[in-house]
């Protein structure tokens, strides 16, 4: 129950917001995060959201999985399903 | 960006999985502690693409699974009480206790609610003035604050009909006590929402006196395979630390407006641990200043300690020193439909998603 979902805030009134969620609108509380802006990708748990997502972050992540590739064996196959 | 499908892709998860089979040399253990990894684990079938030598096991993660029984029993007692409405999240409705279940009491007519946050807790008080709402608040340290926001509002807003039974918990201290109780573990994969909220520095007294590792992922594939990849490294060079996988939402810090709420609001108290028994300093009871609001305090309900049901190893499978397939009951007298266990009433409950995905 501690999944929370990645949602982006479409519109901010006071300390809540509507958000959307894969198409879905919610609404959510702001009220355990600073500085949230329209357009912002948060996560919503139990109708709060908890944390802004940083895009930054998240290319950053992926970009570090891309280089694993040039580190290891070439040789190898893939053990992928 | 979506943040979904991007750390679902193939070509990365492919790159991950040879990446580990190329550098793991070492058997080691690895642990996942918070019921959406278990969940996500089984239903991405992860475990069949990495060697032989990484052993991954499942451990006290989904709060209903760990709200022991005799809690069950309180909140079912709670809600038997006149001119009570209980709310709760939906998790904990069919959890059976030792004789019925929320959903059984709902059904013989008791006034029981789920709701999907706190603030609806808080509203159901507003609109039945005449009657007393109890909030039964399950949930680690991603679910807390949500707790605290309801409590401050209701100081703030001066509702006098709204209860909080707290049966919060704490992971940091499970995750000792499971190995000061002698399970043997390499590495966690830290869970990654709590840590959103705590910060990741809480682990950081863990890891110096236990040297172990500590991952904090996310739950999507991609992610996942990339905690097991840093675990797995981190053994290889003979390195115990704590990295953070999930950079996207986790930071040192975590969530401090949270975490104020949570400190402003609530105490750490002993608490009980389906499995792993009384934990000290694990649980969260309200502080005094907010005895009003505390359901512990107002209704007084005699519960006796109950013991598991027969046969059922949820205490070990919490530990990770069973597989929920090696229990009798798994999947014969024990499913979804009829569970018999707390661990096979969730879907992120190490039995139902051992059930849900064989
Ligand atoms: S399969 Fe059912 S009875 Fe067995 S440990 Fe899991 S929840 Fe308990």
């Amino acid at each position: 129950m501690c999944l929370s979902i990645p949602a982006k805030i479409l519109e901010i009134d006071g300390d809540s917001a509507t958000a959307s969620v894969g198409g879905a609108v919610v609404r959510t509380s702001l009220q355990l995060l600073d500085d949230v802006q329209v357009g912002d990708y948060v996560l919503i748990h139990t109708g709060f959201a908890l944390q802004k997502i940083s895009e930054e972050e998240a290319l950053e992540t992926i970009r570090i999985i891309e280089e694993l590739q040039q580190d290891g064996d070439a040789s190898a196959s893939g053990q992928g399903q | 960006m979506k943040y979904i499908d991007e750390f679902r892709n193939k070509d990365l998860v492919d790159k991950l999985v040879k990446a580990i089979h190329d550098i793991s040399r070492r058997k080691i253990r690895i642990m996942e502690v918070c019921g959406g990894h278990t969940l996500a684990i089984r239903k991405s079938g992860i475990p069949g693409l990495l060697p032989e030598t990484i052993e991954l096991l499942s451990g006290p993660g989904c709060p209903v699974c760990v709200t022991g029984r005799r809690a069950i029993d309180t909140c079912i007692a709670l809600a038997r009480l006149p001119d009570v409405i209980l709310t709760t999240y939906g998790d904990l409705i069919r959890v059976p206790g030792s004789v019925s279940s929320l959903d059984e009491e709902k059904a013989l007519g008791a006034d029981i609610r789920m709701v999907h946050s706190t603030l609806d807790a808080l509203e159901t008080a507003k609109t039945n003035p005449g009657r007393n709402i109890i909030f039964a608040g399950i949930g680690f340290e991603t679910t807390t604050p949500a707790s605290a926001v309801a409590i401050l509002e209701a100081e703030k807003q001066n509702i006098s009909n709204f209860y909080l039974l707290s049966m919060h918990k704490l992971m940091p201290p499970a995750m000792a006590t499971l190995i000061e109780q002698g399970v043997k573990i390499d590495g966690y994969i830290g869970p990654g929402h709590v840590t959103t909220v705590a910060g990741a520095n809480m682990y950081v007294p863990l890891i110096d006196q236990y040297a172990i590792s500590v991952v904090v992922s996310g739950f999507e594939p991609v992610d996942i395979l990339q905690s097991v990849y840093m675990l797995v490294k981190m053994a290889e060079e003979g390195r115990h630390e704590l990295e953070i996988q999930y950079k996207r939402v986790v930071t040192r810090e975590g969530n401090v407006k949270a975490k104020e709420a949570v400190e402003r609001v609530f105490e750490h108290c002993d608490d009980e641990w389906r499995g792993l028994g009384l934990i000290p300093g694990s649980g969260l009871a309200l502080r005094k200043e907010y005895n009003a609001f505390d359901a512990d305090i107002h209704f007084k309900v005699d519960v006796d300690p109950a013991p598991e049901p027969k046969g059922c190893l949820c205490g070990e499978v919490l530990r990770g020193m069973k597989r929920p397939d090696e229990c009798k009951l798994f999947g014969r007298v024990c499913t979804p439909a009829n569970p018999i266990g707390a661990c096979m009433v969730s879907g992120e409950g190490a039995c139902q998603a051992y059930y849900n995905y064989r």
